[in-house]
């Protein structure tokens, strides 16, 4: 009887649904409106003058365009863990353009510590980067976690992980259009220690962030055909 | 597919069109497509856990889960492993439910006599109770009634409770602690 009951209540409320676009697409959308934010961000904290000058530095170019493929790549792994059944490795593609970046990192560091030595490489200390990171990227965060919620929740803690690294890797990449800190170190330390801190805790908020949820309306018609 | 075992060619495709139509808004479709998949989830429940005593209920769990998500089924790829993905996981949620609620409870031989229980009452004085505790929820607003009347009424875990009501399990905590609080000054008063 139960089983009936709740075959029919599920059957009345059947309404039409727009299955969700591929994961890839929803990235590049999220991406998209988030850069253009990211670009009103930058250009009022200002963009630093020796922009195009930084950009002929391959190393820069390398640190800046693989800290935009994390996010975009992150964003698309969060949006796929959401989908039952897509390939696991899909989730996992932003490690190869997180490793570029700390590489890049790693590099400017060593060229940092050939210049200066050691105590140039730990000079001063940046820690206003945090919360600069976590402003800049609440917005888009807010945006790809409404995104992720018309997913299934099947992998909470990897799929707000993910959102998460995609958000703060953007707003860590507007930092650099806009700060002149070069201190490979420092931007090491506090920008992308900041981007693997805010991550790290928010994967934790998994399970409160995205659990599975019965609409009121499937309620009430399920309590009305228990009657 | 392993799971299922002689899942067919035939049924899968079967199985996937009717998702489709149920995508489309086709009633007819997704009756047929939920009465086909019970017995199916019935029987993967059962081949992993043969002792649980709430297979039903996990079973109208997924069922409930598959309705809420259907959106993310992609009509290019198999649906079999995409339902089966969402069995497993609700199962296991389920699974650890259990787990965590039998850690809760003592099995006792004998249980202790106490004069609270209805056997100990007469007849009016039981009914006098609960027509004093029926009152007092009555005042109670309604999101709190609710909480109420899910988790100490109809038993249901916080979580169980958290999926029914789409509310945090905090803000039911909240929820229960503040309605019995209430309703503990209610029979009070009357007293």
């Amino acid at each position: 009887m139960l089983k009936e009951d709740l075959i029919r209540t599920l059957t009345e409320n059947c309404a039409p649904v727009r299955p969700l676009a591929h994961p890839a697409w929803r990235a590049l959308v999220w991406f998209a409106v988030s850069l253009c934010y990211v670009a009103v961000v930058a250009a009022v904290m200002g963009i630093r003058p020796d922009l195009l000058a930084k950009i002929a530095d391959p190393r820069f170019a390398t640190e800046l365009a693989a800290a935009f493929l994390t996010s975009v790549v992150a964003a698309a792994g969060a949006f796929s863990a959401g989908c039952p059944a897509r390939p696991v490795w899909e989730r996992f593609v932003f490690v190869f353009f997180f490793l570029i970046w700390a590489g890049a990192l790693a590099v400017g560091c060593w060229r940092d510590v050939e210049a200066f030595g050691l105590t140039g490489l730990l000079s001063h200390s940046d820690i206003y980067c945090l919360p600069t990171i976590l402003a800049i990227s609440i917005p888009t965060a807010l945006l790809i976690l409404s995104m992720v919620k018309r997913g299934a929740p099947i992998a909470p803690f990897v799929t707000i992980g993910l959102a998460a690294l995609a958000s703060t890797a953007l707003a860590a990449a507007a930092l650099r259009l806009s700060f002149r800190e070069d201190a490979a170190a420092s931007v090491c330390i506090w920008q992308f220690g900041s981007v693997v801190l805010l991550t790290g805790i928010a994967s934790l908020f998994g399970r409160v962030l995205l659990h599975w949820t019965m609409r009121e309306e499937l309620i009430a018609s399920f309590q009305a055909h228990r009657r | 597919m392993g799971e299922l075992g002689d899942t067919s060619n035939d049924r899968e495709s079967r199985w996937r069109a009717l998702m489709a139509s149920a995508q489309d808004g086709d009633h007819a479709a997704y009756g047929e497509l939920l009465s086909d998949l019970f017995p199916v989830l019935r029987r993967f429940v059962l081949r992993r856990w043969p002792n649980a005593h709430d297979t039903e209920d996990v079973v109208q769990e997924i069922l409930v889960s598959i309705h809420t998500v259907r959106q993310t089924y992609d009509r290019r790829r198999a649906f079999t492993p995409w339902l089966m993905t969402i069995a497993a996981r609700r199962a296991a949620d389920a699974a650890r439910r259990r787990y965590a609620r039998g850690a809760n409870e003592t099995t006792v031989d004998v249980l202790p006599e106490t004069f609270y229980g209805d056997g100990a009452k007469s007849e009016q004085e039981t009914s006098d109770d609960q027509e004093a505790i029926r009152r007092a929820m009555a005042l109670l607003p309604a999101g709190q009634r609710q909480a109420i009347e899910l988790v100490k009424i109809q038993g249901l875990s916080l979580e169980e409770a958290s999926q029914v009501t789409g509310k945090s399990v905090g803000s039911l905590k909240v929820g229960v602690h503040r309605a019995i609080k209430a309703m503990r000054q209610a029979l009070e008063r009357n007293c």
